[in-house]
């Protein structure tokens, strides 16, 4: 990024596991921005030894007050960070920092992980209206109305 | 990254040739040789005559596949660090080397499955081309597809 001020604020979030390193295939697209991650194991944090991370809990729709706690977590990290951009590959905290970045004028992106062959997530279903950008890594769960599909992260 | 390695102690000016028919046809930039006291003109290779043993093991690390003389440096190294290796034997009737010990070595080595063995130009480009998908068949890159990256960078970043 060789203009300042056009460098961007961008908010990069997925749980553990396959959506973290799915995650990290992906920031390559951001370089050069102000990338920062939320995540819910503080080991990754050696996987991005350059950018901030912040730690959440990580809960499931199942789990009422886990998701109440990580609501508020995800709140300060979005009152803190102020995103330009917001991205996710999923799961629950990502679909709520897509609600979230969404509500603070955010461009967001949510990608859909590669392991939803045969549909999009429940995540991924209800931030549908809510994120700028939804996108599948399927071609053939695309659709007009549907997921966009613009490539896969391998 | 292919590298190929000829040893110190003689030239073997027609496995480097072969090799650089190989990469010009291809216009391949990453294709290194090593290629002893040669006075070799490559139209192709990158070339050095001769490597110290740390810059050897540096070029060797890198390889996707190793191409070498049947000399036994050449070949232990590469298979330490689990490389794919084409060996082509220097013939002794051509003064290759002093006689066809290196043609017996390949063909043994070859028959134990521990590499593979070309004996003429047409074999060559075969298997060397062979090898090499069989590699980069089995890896993805480090990141997502250029095109997804386009398309998020487009969003998240291009004017509205």
């Amino acid at each position: 990024m060789s203009d300042p001020a056009r460098r961007r604020r961008v908010l990069a979030v997925a749980s553990g596991g396959g959506h973290w390193v799915q995650l990290r295939r992906i920031v390559p697209a951001f370089e050069g921005h102000d990338l920062q991650y939320v995540t819910i194991n503080d080991s990754y944090r050696a996987d991005v030894p350059e950018s901030a991370v912040y730690v959440v809990r990580d809960s499931t729709r199942w789990d009422k007050l886990g998701m109440l706690i990580l609501g508020l977590q995800m709140l300060v990290v979005m009152l803190r960070v102020r995103p330009h951009v917001v991205v996710s590959t999923g799961a629950a905290p990502g679909c709520l920092a897509i609600i979230l970045g969404r509500a603070i004028g955010a461009r967001t992106i949510w990608l859909d992980s590669i392991a939803n062959v045969e549909e999009v997530s429940m995540s991924g279903r209800i931030v549908r209206r809510v994120a700028g950008l939804w996108l599948t890594q399927w071609p053939h769960l695309s659709s007009a109305d549907g997921p966009e599909y613009a490539g896969r992260v391998f | 990254m292919i590298f190929v390695t000829v040893g110190a102690q003689m030239s073997f000016d027609r496995l480097v040739g072969w090799v650089d028919a190989w990469a010009a046809k291809r216009d391949r930039d990453d294709v290194f040789a090593q290629i002893g006291p040669s006075d070799y003109q490559p139209r192709q290779l990158k070339v050095i005559p001769f490597m110290t043993p740390p810059e050897f093991r540096a070029r060797l690390a890198e390889a996707d596949v190793v191409v070498a003389h049947a000399g036994m440096g050449s070949i232990i190294n590469a298979l330490e660090l689990g490389k794919p290796i084409l060996v082509v034997p220097r013939h002794g009737e051509w003064e290759e080397t002093r006689n066809d010990h290196q043609i017996a070595t390949a063909n043994r080595l070859g028959a134990e499955g521990l590499v593979t063995v070309a004996d003429s130009a047409e074999d060559f480009e075969r298997e060397l081309t062979r090898l090499e998908q069989e590699v980069t068949a089995s890896r993805i890159s480090a990141h997502a597809q250029p095109e997804l990256l386009d398309r998020l960078r487009d969003y998240a970043l291009g004017d509205r």
